[in-house]
């Protein structure tokens, strides 16, 4: 059935999903080293707090199923796309970036907050890792909606197509990898911290 | 070809210089370089038999195919490989390199402790601590502190206490043992064990910026009865170092040699008590002559 | 303002030598606006190669700017030469002698090295799997103007703000604020960055191409070893460069935004430093090393007139070595501590990877048997390859050996391990590959000639320079060290070396004068096929069409053009058709300009001007999405006349 979707059907389109997986290992890699750099500096807190003093369940609880849920409904938007149906994939795929944001708030509240009791990124190599880590997976997140919000930009001007359907599902596949990330941080960064 | 003779040239040049002054690595004074030293010299010779089998082949490839010597109307012949080939020389290397691996694995568990032959001894310790570009030696039990040069008795083990306020330095005397890094969060061991009395030039070997060319310093192997000689001196002439004269220290890019009586152990502890490094017997002795003193 | 401007100063201004550079950059950036307005160029320069994607044109700038950083290097390389050739010299002192063996290094591998090879793989790979061009062109094109500009971003260091002083290993915490204060190491993080980006787009665009666009019938294993290597090399890029990435990250926060990662204090680790940058450090040396092997593989079967011996052992030995080239990190630092254990382990598997290289040592040798030698230029490189390249991988397994390492390392000894390794394993293969693809190219042969006398001055210069360092190091000089007294003893050894570096710079300035008179004065409209090659770039025309095969080749073996000569097997079945070809973009230079500014703004920690370059930048991207481009098409005509041109009538009769 995939091969058959509009978003192979060109040879440029196969060539950009192959690529992305690729640049998907990449990232995997990068997010592999942030984490051994976490685990490495992990205990190394100085003088500034441990992860059980400055981990706070709510937010984060938050965070996750905000998260999962959006990579849920990408998935069902994909589903809306590969039938044709323009309206429901554009509301499924703008649920997702708003629950990307609602993430994101989140998050850069999560931020002020470590600031503010004393765990800001300059104050222990630990506290440097783990916004590091956090970080970029937030970064991401970031470039995620607004290049999420250019595909619904496009196919709403161009209708699903062989290149917008490409680019849609190709963004499908950096948001579940970011799901994938983040589920990472959820269990050992903070539940293994809060432990 | 003219390169293959060049090289030998070369070699005809450089044989005598070789043999003529002594390379300090290849020319040990105590037991650690001389494992070392051992090490080296087998592992050129199993080379040259690889470096001479391999050219050997290669010359004969290049003298007997060469398209001037096989005819103009040859044709070379398609071949695809052969197993039995392959295999030969997949064997003999990996034969090679298990044996390389014993006698490392060997060389490296022997020079990473005190040299065979004088476990009974209590070894000396010795805390060298570099500081911009020079280095501090401490010796706790005879409660020293030396800039810039290291007495040590010869035919008892010695454990250098390596570590830095600062860039990595590489602590290092050539004739008497490899090098081992002294950095800024943990403590490194080096065991090192002079057999011959004698002054052995030390120095840092890992860049640490500006004055590193001259961070060198004087190792003086004595007998132990000129070395308990020296210590007695010591405590009669010497300078008692205190925390701000030791801070003074510190500032400096390069220094003369020192001698005081004190180590700056009592005040600056080093940083040895870190997580993962396990504390051993002689560790703990020396912790607790600290906080007799 | 003067103070505002002041920080764009080089700490201890007043050396003449950074004066003169000053004055020479600001010259010639004037004599080439000059010369293109007087020769009206401008336009030609922005059609033709600022906006081309075409990957052979890319390949060709890639090129150009790696000798031109080849030179800088060079010229670091023997200013450290002059500088240590006598005891207690006073030609440099310790801080610029610090700066230049920092950028030498980083400058020789990051891009002079790695450019060149990746600009022989943009001009061959297409070609030899049958490819119209790259998978992503404009992403190509993107890759090549962050490295120009990362390069050039790290080369202005020298004259403004001071150049980078720590090693290229960059050691923390020598590399901290706190010990390296100029913003010399903000450039180091900053501009191998940019670079790097633009490699690890290489790394997939390229992994893309090679599995995706291959000419029918060319499977996996029938592909040329060249095309081989440089898979593998890719798919390391892509592992590899990652870890980079986030060392330099961590690099960038330490400096700028005084985070905690390596410092000395509150829980900072310098060790982890040492660590991230030598999982990627280890691999990168293999990055630069396989496609050599590919290289080589090519020229030594092409001038042995034998197919390649053992071709599977060759892919396969690649892979392992690909793989071992990951598990070997801690061998660069034995001495940091970390026990016999360890390093026995380290040892053991950094001694492993000698075992897939020894087949493929083999397989070259064994490739000659039988065989009917010519020693044409690109040969003279193989063969001077194998000696010099065996000494540096016996005192590789050496060094290898953790209780020996002791004492080997952060010596001369190291220096001359490495400078077999590399010299030979890479800058021997890229004149090599260069020599040999220079015909394809460009359509006329570099001068055998003066190849040949290039040749032996670098051969014989190398082995003069670089032999006499395992002697100085197993005497105990060790590397980076600006002067040396007189009671060492080290300067006869010393001395020897710098003569036979003044010999290499010869070498290299005649490789320069091949390429100014073969331009001018060797004979035009060589064949498509002057060594008698086997691999399938050498069934198109010399120079290269812009659509490269008019009609798809289809391939029977792993030498499609040899079958072609030697079988009589059709390589070109089918008709002309319209071929589809990507249309020009000026976005990738702009963008490349606009990380340019973006990092050095960046580098002086000039806040709002970055945050508005990044966000240029990232305009840049947007635009890009929502860009309609879908290219253009070759149309039938315009094929058959190009073809014309190439004096073949119809296709079928391409093939004499």
């Amino acid at each position: 059935m995939k091969t058959n979707s509009l978003e192979y059907s060109t040879e440029q389109n196969r060539l950009k999903i192959l690529g992305f997986w690729i640049f998907l290992g990449a990232e995997i890699a990068l997010f592999g080293t942030l984490f051994a750099t976490y685990f490495t500096l992990v205990n190394r807190t100085g003088h500034g707090p441990v992860g059980s003093e400055i981990f706070e369940l709510t937010p984060v609880l938050i965070e996750t199923f905000v998260l999962l849920t959006s990579s849920f409904v990408i998935g069902l938007g994909i589903n809306a796309m590969r039938l044709g149906n323009k309206k429901a994939m554009t509301i499924f795929f703008v649920i997702t970036l708003l629950l990307g944001l609602t993430f994101l708030g989140v998050e850069i509240f999560e931020f002020i907050h470590y600031v503010d009791i004393g765990a800001g990124i300059t104050v222990s190599a630990f506290t440097s890792a783990l916004l590091t880590l956090l970080g970029t997976h937030g970064a991401h997140v970031t470039l995620g909606l607004f290049w999420g919000l250019a595909i619904v930009l496009q196919v709403a001007k161009r209708g699903i197509t062989a290149d917008t359907s490409n680019k849609a599902f190709i963004f499908s596949l950096y948001w579940h990898f970011l799901d994938v990330v983040w589920i990472f941080i959820f269990s050992f960064v903070y539940l293994k911290g809060m432990m | 070809m003219k390169k293959i003779w060049v090289l030998l040239g070369l070699a005809a040049i450089m044989l005598p210089t070789l043999s003529g002054c002594q390379l300090k690595v290849l020319d040990p004074k105590g037991p650690v370089a001389e494992t070392q030293a051992g090490v080296i010299k087998l592992s050129m010779i199993v080379m040259a038999f690889i470096v001479l089998t391999v050219v050997g082949l290669y010359l004969f490839m290049l003298y007997k195919y060469r398209a001037s010597k096989v005819g103009a109307d040859y044709k070379p012949p398609h071949i695809e490989g052969s197993r039995v080939l392959e295999t030969i020389w997949i064997t003999i290397p990996i034969l090679i390199v298990i044996f390389l691996s014993i006698v490392t694995v060997k060389s490296t568990s022997e020079v990473e402790a005190t040299p065979k032959g004088y476990e009974d001894q209590d070894p000396l310790i010795i805390y060298a601590a570099s500081s911009n570009w020079k280095w501090h030696f401490s010796y706790p039990e005879q409660n020293i502190e030396t800039v810039n040069y290291v007495n040590i008795p010869t035919n008892r083990p010695i454990e250098f206490k390596l570590y830095s306020y600062g860039p990595i330095t590489s602590f290092w005397i050539p004739q008497l043992g490899g090098q081992k890094y002294a950095m800024s969060d943990m403590v490194n061991t080096l065991h090192l064990l002079a057999d011959t009395p004698g002054s052995y030039l030390g120095r840092n070997s890992n860049f640490n910026g500006a004055g590193f060319a001259e961070m060198e310093f004087e190792t003086q192997a004595m007998s132990q009865k000129d070395f308990d000689k020296w210590v007695k001196d010591v405590h009669h002439t010497a300078e008692k170092l205190t925390e701000p004269t030791f801070n003074e220290l510190l500032k400096d890019g390069h220094l003369g040699r020192k001698t005081y009586t004190g180590t700056h152990l009592t005040f600056r502890p080093a940083p040895e008590m870190h997580h993962m490094k396990k504390m051993d017997g002689h560790q703990k002795a020396t912790e607790g002559q600290h906080h007799h003193e | 303002m003067k103070e505002y401007f002041s920080r764009f100063a080089v700490p201890d201004n007043g050396e003449p030598m950074i004066i003169a550079s000053q004055i020479l950059i600001v010259i010639v950036s004037l004599g080439i606006i000059v010369g293109l307005t007087y020769f009206k160029k401008w336009k030609y320069l922005w059609n033709e190669w600022l906006t081309t994607v075409d990957h052979k044109r890319i390949g060709i700038m890639y090129i150009l700017s790696a000798l031109l950083m080849l030179f800088r290097g060079g010229v670091d390389a023997l200013l450290m030469r002059a500088q240590t050739s006598m005891p207690e010299n006073g030609l440099l002192d310790a801080q610029h002698y610090n700066e230049i063996f920092t950028t030498h290094g980083v400058i020789m591998i990051l891009f002079m090295a790695m450019p060149f090879i990746i600009g022989l793989m943009n001009v061959v790979i297409p070609l030899q799997i049958g490819a119209r061009d790259v998978a992503f062109p404009r992403l190509n094109a993107l890759s090549f103007w962050l490295f120009f500009f990362g390069a050039m971003l790290f080369n202005i260091s020298f004259v403004i703000g001071g150049s980078p002083d720590a090693g290229w290993t960059a050691y923390f915490p020598l590399a901290s604020t706190e010990f390296s204060e100029s913003v010399g190491m903000n450039y180091y993080a900053i501009a191998i960055q940019i670079a790097g980006i633009g490699t690890l787009m290489t790394g997939i665009n390229f992994i893309v191409t090679i599995l995706k666009m291959r000419a029918p019938g060319m499977t996996l294993m029938k592909m040329p070893m060249f095309t081989w290597s440089i898979l593998i090399t890719n798919i390391i890029i892509v592992f590899a460069f990652p870890v980079l990435t986030v060392a330099l990250a961590l690099m960038t926060m330490d400096r700028l935004f005084g985070t905690q990662f390596f410092t000395m204090s509150n829980g900072g680790m310098d060790m982890l430093w040492a660590n991230l940058f030598w999982v990627w450090g280890h691999p990168e040396v293999y990055i630069v090393i396989l496609p050599a092997f590919g290289i080589y593989s090519e020229i030594i079967s092409t001038f042995a007139k034998r197919n390649l011996y053992g071709y599977k052992s060759m892919v396969f030995s690649m892979v392992a070595i690909s793989a071992l080239s990951f598990l070997v990190w801690a061998h660069h630092f034995y001495t940091m501590g970390h026990g016999a254990m360890v390093n026995g382990i380290f040892s053991i598997t950094t001694m492993a990877i000698a075992v897939p290289t020894g087949v493929k040592m083999f397989n070259w040798l064994l490739t000659l048997y039988k065989g009917k030698i010519e020693f044409k230029t690109p040969m003279l490189w193989a063969m001077a390859f194998i000696p010099i390249f065996l000494i540096g991988g016996v005192t590789g397994v050496m060094l290898a050996m953790a209780s020996a390492d002791y004492q080997y390392h952060n010596t001369m000894f190291l220096v001359a391990h490495f400078h077999y390794v590399l010299i030979p394993g890479t800058v021997f293969a890229v004149l090599a590959g260069f020599t040999y693809w220079w015909p394809k190219i460009f359509g006329f042969s570099l001068s055998e000639k003066i190849g040949k006398w290039s040749f032996w001055f670098i051969a014989i210069s190398f082995n003069v320079t670089f032999f006499p360092m395992f002697i100085t190091g197993l005497n105990g000089q060790a590397r980076r060290m600006y002067t040396y007294s007189e009671s060492t003893g080290f300067g006869p050894l010393n001395f020897i070396s710098f003569i036979g570096a003044l010999g290499l710079a010869v070498g290299f300035v005649l490789i320069v004068y091949n390429i100014y008179w073969s331009t001018r004065y060797a004979p035009r409209h060589v064949t498509e096929d002057p060594w008698d090659a086997r691999s399938l770039e050498w069934a198109t025309h010399s120079p290269v069409p812009a659509y490269n095969f008019a009609v798809t080749p289809v391939v029977e073996s792993t030498q499609a053009f040899w079958d072609a000569k030697e079988k009589g097997t059709q390589l070109f079945r089918g008709k002309y058709e319209p071929i589809h070809m990507p249309s020009n973009s000026g976005l990738p230079f702009i963008m490349g300009v606009l990380f340019f500014f973006f990092g050095f703004c960046m580098v002086f920690g000039m806040w709002i001007p970055s945050i508005i370059f990044g966000l240029a930048i990232f305009a840049c991207m947007m635009y890009r999405s929502f860009e309609h481009d879908p290219g253009y098409h070759i149309s039938v005509e315009e094929i058959k006349e190009t073809e014309k041109k190439y004096g073949v009538n119809s296709h079928e009769n391409q093939l004499a």
